[in-house]
Order: C-alpha cells, then structure tokens, then sequence
C-alpha cells in the first residue's frame, strides 16, 4: 500500500540508538512494517541469508569441479613414452597430519564463537526497542567479543595454512611437483582465499559497530558473516576429508 | 512478503557521479550493460569483417590493419569469438534488459542488492578492459579461438600471442565469471523475494522467467568455467600440468607431464553448454512477449513455455559431451550424450509450436519490434534443425569442426539472440527514453539484416557438408576446397553489406533518443508492469506505490473486457486469469 | 507488410532448400565401408529435418498474412492454449528426434565400438606443428620405442618421431609423408600428437578423429576405392592450421606391397 504522498524515496531515520531514538523501529515482523519508513529489517535480514545461500551455491561448483578433477586426474592412466603404455602415476602426498589437525580445531572453535556472537549480536538487536525507552537499562551494553575471538582465531587457521604449505615444501612437495601436490595447494589455497574473504566481512562487521550503526543492522551482517563463516568450516572439514581419504 | 520500499532505503542520488557514472539504479546499471555491449559488437562485427576479408584475400594489405598474417587471423578468430560470447550475448541481453526491466516487470523499486548490481557492472567493464588490453602487448592477442583448447592454450610457445596476450584473455574470461555470478545471484534473489503482491510465479512474463532460469544457469556454470580458467593459468605459468602431458614443441621437451587436455574440455565445456542457453533463453523470453503483445492473443501454453525454458535450463547441464564426440572420448559416454542432445530438442520445439500457435487466430500487428520476434522465430527454427545432424555423434564425423557447425551456432547465436535484443530494443526504447524509435527506418534494417544473416551463414551449412573445416585462414592449400571459394566469396560481400546495414541502427538509435517523437507510458498497449510506470521510470519505478496484481501476464482480447487488453494490474473484476 | 513478411520467409526457406535438393554443394563422394551408412543416415536426417524446416517456416510465413490486423473485422480466439495439441506434438517431436538417434546408433557403435579386424593393415599417424606423419611396422609387425628427447621436426620422418634407432623393433619402421593404403583392407589406425590436439579428418573416408598428445587412439576404417584423398588437419593447433594437410594414396595390395618394399630396401 503506498504510504507516501511524494514520488521520491524515503529518507530513513537512524532508528535504535538507545535514548533520544525518535520512533519503535519496525522490524522482524515482515509485512509492509507500519508504513513509517523505516528500515525492515527482518526482511533485509531474509534476503540476505538468501542471496548468501544463492551465492553459496556457486562457490560449491567451484568445489565440485574441482573435486570432479581432482578424483578423475587420481584414476587416470598417463601415457608412459618408455613402455608405450598406461600407467597410473598418482603420488600420494605426505600431509603434515598433525598441523592440518590442529588448523581444523582452530577452525573449529571460531565457528563456536562466530556462533555465539552471532546468537550475542541477535539478542542486543532484539532488545534494541527496550533500550530505547527513555530511562530504561539492560546493563551489561557491551558483551564478550566473541567477533573479535573468531577474527583472531581464523588469523590463526590461515596463518596455520601457511605453515603447512611450508611443511610441504620442505618435505619436497611443492606445486607443479606432482598432480597430488598441485591439487592440495589448489585446494587448500581457494578454500583460504575464501575464507580470508569472510574475515574482510568480519572485519566490517567490527567496524560497523565504531561507526555507529544501529544494532539491528550489526545484526543483520554479522549473522549473514556467520553463517558464511559455518560454511567455510564445513567446506574445509569436506577438502580436508577429500585429501586424506583419497590420498 | 516484505515489500521493497521499507528495506530499499536510499535516496534519489545527486550529482552526475552518482547518478550516471557509480549508479545504484537498477534502470542506469542496465543502461550502462547494453551500451558496453554496443560498444563490443561493433568491435566483434570489425574483427568478423577483417576475418572475412582475409579468407577471400589472404594476400591483402588493408588500411589501418596492414597485412593479415595467419596467426594474426587466428588472434581475429579468437578475440571475436569470446567477446561476442561474453560482452555481448551474456552482457546484454541479461545484464542490459534484466537488469532494467525484471524489477519493473515484478513489481519491484529495485533489485535486491544494488550496490552489487553496481558492482559486477563495474566488474565486467574491467573484465572488457582487460581484454582489449591483449591486442597491444607483445606478442599480440591468443591465437586458439574462444575455446581454447589446451594444450595450445596451455603452452607459451606453441604460437604468437600465447604468451601475455593469453594470460589476459584467461584474466579477462575469470574477471567476467565474477562478475556474472554476482549479477546471478542479484537476479535470483530478486526474482523470489521482491515480488509485488499478486505477482505469483505464475503470473510473471516469460522475460521474467527467462531471467531467471538463465541466471540459475549462469550461477552453477560460471564458477566451474573459473575453475578451469585457473587451472589454466597454473599450468602455463607455476609448472603445474593438469591439462599438459608429455609434449615436445618444435623439438622441444616441455617440463610437463601426465595432464589430460580432455580435462579442459569437459570442464570448459560444463560451462559452454550452458552458455548458449544463456544466449538464448532471455531473446525466447522476449520473443514469446512480443509474439503475444503484437498479435494480441495470450501466448499459447504459458505453463508449457514455464515449463520448457525450465526443462531447457536443466538438460542443459547434461549435454557437454556432444562438443567431445571426435576428441577421444569414450564413444559409450558420446552415446549418453547424444541421447540427451536429442532430447533437448524437445522441449525448444515445444516453445516453436507455441510461438507459432500464438500467432494463429490472432490479429498480428506488424510494428517494428514484432518483425523482430517473427524474424526470431524463424532464425530458431532454421539454426534449431540443424542441431539434430550434430547431436548424432555418427553424422558428427563429417561435420565436426566444419562451417556446418559454425552455420549452426551463428543463425541461433550470432542472429536470434541479436534478433532478440533488436526486438527488445524497438519495444522498451519508448519506456527508456520517452520517445519512439523510427518506424520506416526500423524496417529496412530489419529487411536487410534478415536476408544479409541468410545469405552469410545458411551457405555455411553447405561449406561444411562439403568438408570445408573452421578457424583455416584460408583456402589455398587443398585442392578440395577450391570449388568452394566462390561461395565464401559470396558469403564476405553479404557480411560487409549486412555489418554496414548495423550503422542504420545506431543511427535510428542515438537520433531517436532526442529527436524521436514523444511516447506515451504505453505505446504499444501492452499488459506487463513496466507500462503502467511513468516514462521513463522514476528512481522508485513506481512512483512510491506499490503495484498490486490481479491478472496474468497476457490477458489479451478477452471476451467482455472494455478494451483488447487488461494490464495486470487492472481491477479482478476483468478477465480470467 | 505481412504479405511482404511471408514472401520474404517463403523465399528464403525455398532458396534455402533449393541448394539442399540440388546438392550443389555435397558432401564429397565417399569411398570407404562406412559412407553408404552414414550417408543413408544423413539423407534421413536431411529430409525428415527438411520436411519439418519447410512445415515450420511455411507455417510462420502464412500466419502472419492470415491473421493481420485487418481493422474492426479481424476477430481473435481468445486461448491459453490446448493441451491436447501439445501432448501430441510433444510426443511426435520426441519419437523423431530420439528415434532418428537410436537409428544411427549401431552405425556408431560398428564404427568406434568394436576394435580393428585381426588381419588389417597397421598404421600410425602422428600429427605435429605443422605435418603428419605415417609410420608403418615392418616385417615385424611392431613400432618401436619412441623418445621425446630424441625428436627433431626439422630433420623430418624418423627423426620427427624421435624414433629410437637403437629398439631392434625400430630398425625396420617405415616413416613417410604420404600414406598409402591397401583397398578393401581396414586399416587399424594408432592416432598420436606430439604437441597440441590435432584431428585426423579424411573427408571422402567419411573419417575424422582427434589426434589427443598423451592419448594413443585406435581407430579403424576401410577403403574401398582406388585414388588420392586429401587429408586435412580438423583441431585449431597454430598458425598453420590451414596448411596441416596431408595426402592417402589407396592403391591395389600389390601396388602397396611393391611400395612397402621399396621404403625398407631404402633404409638398408
């Protein structure tokens, strides 16, 4: 229903700062809010976890031809000029198991706390109304940094990975060494430019929050960056799986 | 749902930057696409012209381009081809008008991400930059054509231009699937969650439906082609040999071993299938618009055609192989896949049928745009039947990588897509700018450029029946061939004439824009939501209102309704549907 | 203009068909066991493609005069369609097009399926920048041992192939420029490339195959007629494409064995 009398679009007020807000935000509840302009942010919320699970989609076809050549390039035969005969010339990798484990841990655990502040960051954004009653407070206004414990801890994954291509290349397996190695870098190095792509997201989620953005739209980014941040786990866990079981 | 005007929250922008150059506008960005893809088709037609020229006279020393070396036709080929295929066809058609009109046709203020709309425009002008980039370095621009098969692409010595100018074409094609699969994934989103009220999937056009299946298709198919274009890049710069097995150049060993070119194929090919459909899918969109509008009658079968373009869209993915019949793959596999070819050919029937079905029992209007569609149909139809000849891997023995096979891939590609965005351009011209294009001068190129793509690229079907094979810059080497140079002869004085013929349009275009006479919002009394908006559009579309739908996208001529046709956003009191 | 819009269609479908019918631009005339099959299948194909090219243009042309907008008179059938009709044309365009395939299947599977007869002719072809290359086995019956690093393209033949002279096997290969051919005998081709895809395509063999650099590709065809048949090179590999071009001599069993005899009396 149209609400508004002019043809020009809305300009909406910062809504949800605490104290001197000037109207209830609408959100959450979907629909057409109360017509008051304000940003819905329920339904921007909706629309971004589906453009991310559309987008999510194309980053799993990257993975899957990349896996569909991984596994056809292990079964192939390759022409040997000696013998003038098909041989199979897959070299397994020797992984550095144990670095590769603890990465995974520390993975791990940053998907715990990207949980937990998304879930923090989800209960600030729906207590926002009340706080903005005059006289009203919750204390405790700033809660544990678990962005900030997921932001360190995947600096750690990635700074994990290097060390791990080190260790690979110092027991001679570097990139065009053989096949196998071409694909564990490959695979482990796409897999961390995407994830060094979400922290960038991190890091504009913590630093929308010194900019003073209403809470509700924190919200709406650092829940999208989470579940992004799930996903690169779970993709990391499948790579990893993929690597060692068909070595 | 939540309607798009709370969460779309930006004002008018000011100032000429952002309202022209970084726009956030769905209707500036869609602009924005079709004139760069303008721009790339009068760069792909000159390659095509200097191409044709040389075949004739390969001996030729022609202004500005000097003499036209083997390789450096090679380089023509190449470049034409990819952009064509990626700067025009995938550019404009989804880019220009989906990006300007599937907001408007659902009832939307914009597309769900804007700033990523800006964005992967801003991406594919890079990405067009970078390739322009490969004519002008040493060496020159890749010689192994748009698919470049490895292990010619994968080798920096196998010929001029594969060095640098091949890294640039790969950065090129990889900076352009970024782009694309952004621009998918804004279509997708919008396409299912900025729906006006009352615009249930059913009730979309079919340009909506064909936005969207074609940006399913883009979002799973561009990520493999980047894929494969960085396996490509890795093996020709770092060593690596996913596609290079033991090869020796001119005498010299490489430093690969074990790589598999068929797996370049299979890969880019997972892509280029797709691809075509990409081409393809939003000029049948508009075709079925257009057929519907001008012979005012709904389109036959809407369900079937939903139906059709989603059946397109899904056997798409399954056909790859039927580019690898001759390439040494298993000949079980090439069975598989020529039974899916065929299959294909199904449900791109059933859309010709209802195409023609439309028309009959209608009462046609013949304004520009519908020469157009009509003229689509038929480019379909003749491009379409000789898929059938190259879907059986047997008959692909003869006509594998002959003109029959470059007829066949220009008629659908080369001339109905373009037909597509012809008939797209006549048709929305008024909505865009306020004006009408030119009737008298709309028909001459549409006569012209139907008979001129005829006369160039039927006979290639002949050419390739004959033996004549593709990407050879010229004739003068085997004695079978001889007898075919003056019909390719005949074929270069046609393009030059049609390619000339193209300037009519540009002309009619530009001129049209300020001197063209006034439209009203809905010149061509049509249903979909784009004619209810003021013309052009406001920055919202739709005025700070929010359509609500009561029809089907092509209510025309219904029985007791006050006039021939009842826009979807007209009172449910009228009409069936 | 509708009228013009049907004459314009019916004239292009006419031309357009004309030079089908007249075949004045064909296929080349085929000399080996597989053109009679292929070249039945293409007619099918052809014809039946032709009918409906005919049908569907027709159609296209004659609509678009028929129901012109004809002022106040002309009346619209107000339908979403018929669902009827598009079952049944559904239906008939799957049964041509999935029937016409499974037509040409055993022709497919006879050509590429089975392996080459015990007694045919062993030959291996190799394409290069910018030649091919034929070599046949000796008395032997065997090729010998090739080595990248002993391949020299400018030295030409033996040396193209980095032929290993020293393989007692090799000492009796013969390496030409020219491919000869015993008529009626199938030829049990080993297709190789040294550098980038090329294909092996001989028009009037009714014969194409790519060439694949890590692949040894078998092969088979037989010829059934006497005479010189261009080859030509059907995969772009470089700025020699165009003139990649070979050339099969087919000639009577006799004439080939008196040729073979002579090759090897050279290399003594």
């Amino acid at each position: 229903m149209a609400t508004l009398s002019s043809p020009v679009t809305i300009d909406v007020p910062k809504t949800g700062q605490g104290g001197g807000g000037t109207r209830p935000p609408a959100y959450g509840g979907g629909g057409d809010g109360r017509g008051d302009g304000s940003p819905d942010y329920g339904a921007r919320l909706r629309r971004l976890r589906l453009g991310l699970a559309i987008g999510l989609a194309s980053v799993t076809m990257i993975f899957v031809s990349l896996t569909s050549a991984y596994i056809v390039r292990r079964g192939l035969p390759t022409l040997d000029e000696r013998t003038n005969t098909y041989v199979r010339d897959w070299i397994p990798v020797d992984l550095p198991i144990t670095l590769l484990l603890v990465n995974t841990a520390l993975l791990l655990m940053s998907s715990v706390s990207a949980e937990l502040a998304r879930r923090q960051i989800t209960r600030q954004a729906a207590l926002a109304p009340v706080r903005s009653i005059p006289g009203v407070s919750l204390g405790e206004e700033k809660g544990f940094p678990w962005l900030g414990v997921t932001l360190v801890l995947g600096a750690g994954f990635l700074t994990g990975q290097w060390m791990a291509w080190r260790e690979l290349a110092d027991r001679g397996f570097y990139l065009a060494t053989s096949a196998s190695s071409s694909f564990v870098y490959l695979l482990t190095a796409t897999h961390a430019a995407h994830l060094a792509g979400g922290i960038l997201v991190l890091l504009y989620a913590a630093a929308v929050s010194v900019l003073h953005k209403p809470v509700e739209a924190r919200r709406v980014v650092v829940d999208v960056a989470a579940w992004y941040w799930h996903f690169m786990f779970l993709l990391w866990l499948y790579i990893f799986g993929l690597l060692w079981f068909m070595r | 749902m939540a309607t798009s005007a709370t969460i779309h929250s930006h004002a008018a922008p000011q100032g000429f930057i952002r309202k022209y150059i970084f726009s956030l506008d769905h209707k500036v960005i869609g602009l924005q696409y079709y004139f760069l893809a303008l721009v790339a088709v009068f760069v792909g037609m000159f390659l095509s012209i200097l191409m044709r020229v040389h075949m004739i006279w390969p001996t030729a020393v022609l202004p500005l381009v000097g003499e036209i070396k083997p390789e450096t036709y090679l380089s023509l080929l190449t470049m034409h081809g990819t952009i064509m295929v990626f700067f025009v066809l995938t550019t404009a058609p989804q880019g220009g008008f989906g990006n300007y009109f599937l907001p408007i046709q659902i009832g939307a203020p914009d597309m769900a991400f804007p700033v990523l709309n800006m964005l992967s425009f801003w991406t594919t002008f890079v990405a067009f930059v970078t390739i322009l980039a490969a004519f002008f370095v040493t060496g020159g621009a890749p010689l192994h054509g748009w698919t470049g098969y490895a292990p010619l692409s994968a080798l920096t010595n196998s010929g001029p231009g594969e060095q640098l100018g091949a890294d640039l074409w790969i950065t090129s094609i990889a900076i352009f699937c970024i782009a694309s699969l952004m621009g998918a994934l804004n279509f997708i989103t919008t396409t299912l969650d900025l729906r006006a009220k009352g615009m249930t999937m059913m009730r979309m056009p079919l340009t909506v439906w064909a936005w969207f299946i074609t940006a399913i298709l883009g979002l799973l198919a561009f990520g493999v082609l980047l894929s494969a274009g960085i396996l490509l890049l890795l093996d020709r710069n770092l060593g690596t040999s996913f596609y290079v097995p033991l090869v020796v150049v001119n005498g010299q060993v490489m430093g690969h071993k074990g790589g598999s070119p068929l797996l370049w194929q299979h890969l880019f090919w997972f892509f280029g299938h797709p691809e075509v459909y990409i081409a393809i899918l939003p000029g049948m969109g508009v075709a079925s618009q257009l057929l519907s509008t001008f012979s005012r009658k709904p389109i036959f079968g809407y369900k079937a055609m939903v139906y059709a373009i989603m059946a397109i869209g899904f056997l798409g993915f399954m056909v790859w192989g039927h580019h690898m019949f001759m390439s040494g793959m298993s000949p079980y596999t090439a069975f598989a896949f020529s039974l899916m070819t065929m299959a294909i050919g199904v449900p791109s029937a059933i859309k010709t049928f209802n195409w023609l079905g439309t028309i009959h029992g209608g009462r046609v209007r013949f304004q520009t745009p519908m020469l157009y569609a009509i003229g689509f149909v038929s480019l379909f139809v003749s491009g379409g039947l000789s898929g059938p000849f190259l879907a059986q891997p047997v008959l692909d023995i003869p006509l594998h990588d002959t003109a029959f096979v470059v007829g066949h891939f220009h008629l659908i590609m080369g001339v109905a897509a373009i037909f597509g965005m012809f008939a797209g351009t006549y048709y929305w011209f008024p909505k865009m700018f306020g004006r009408m294009m030119n009737e008298t001068w709309g028909r001459v190129h549409f006569v012209i450029t139907l008979i001129g793509t005829y006369c160039i690229f039927m006979p290639m079907h002949y050419l390739g029946m004959a033996g004549q094979p593709r990407r050879y810059s010229q004739f003068t080497e085997l004695a079978y061939l001889q007898h075919l140079i003056p019909l390719n002869t005949f074929i270069t004085y046609a393009a030059i004439v049609t390619v000339s013929a193209q300037f009519i349009f540009v002309i009619n275009l530009f001129w049209s824009m300020f001197k063209g006479p006034k439209a009203n919002d809905n010149p061509w009394e049509a249903t979909t939501l784009e004619w209810i908006t003021a013309t052009p559009p406001p920055h919202d579309n739709f005025g700070g209102h929010t359509p609500v739908v009561n029809h089907g996208p092509y209510e025309y001529s219904v029985p007791g309704a006050p006039r021939d046709y009842v826009m979807q956003t007209d009172p449910a009191t009228v009409a069936s549907h | 203009m509708g009228l013009a819009l049907l004459a314009i269609i019916w004239l292009i479908t006419f031309v357009s068909t004309y030079f089908f019918v007249a075949q004045t631009w064909w296929l080349p005339h085929g000399a080996s066991t597989s053109t009679p099959w292929i070249d039945h299948q293409f007619a099918l194909t052809y014809v039946l493609m032709g009918i409906v090219f005919v049908a569907a243009q027709g159609a296209l042309g004659l609509f678009v005069w028929q129901y012109r907008d004809q002022g106040k008179a002309t009346k619209v059938t107000y339908s979403h369609g018929n669902t009827r009709m598009e079952v049944i044309w559904t239906a008939l365009t799957a049964i041509l097009f999935i029937g016409l395939n499974l037509m040409g299947s055993p022709i497919w599977a006879s050509e590429r399926f089975a392996p080459a007869d015990a007694d045919s002719v062993p030959v291996e072809v190799t394409g290069m920048q910018f030649a091919w290359y034929f070599r046949y086995p000796g008395a032997d019956g065997k090729f010998g041992r090739t080595e990248a690093k002993l391949m020299d393209p400018s030295a030409g033949n033996e040396a193209a192939l980095g032929l290993d002279t020293t393989d007692p096997a090799a000492k009796d290969d013969v390496v030409t420029g020219t491919m000869y051919l015993p008529v009626n005998r199938q030829v049990n081709l080993t297709l190789r490339a040294v550098d980038v895809i090329h294909s092996f395509f001989v028009p009037q063999m009714r014969f194409k195959q790519d060439a694949v650099p890590g692949l040894i590709i078998h092969m088979h065809f037989t010829p059934t007629e006497i005479g010189d048949y261009e080859i030509a090179c059907a995969e772009l590999c470089g700025l020699g494409h165009y003139k990649m071009h070979g050339m099969l001599k087919v000639v009577s069993q006799e004439d080939f064995d008196k040729w073979l005899a002579t090759k090897e009396a050279e290399k003594q």
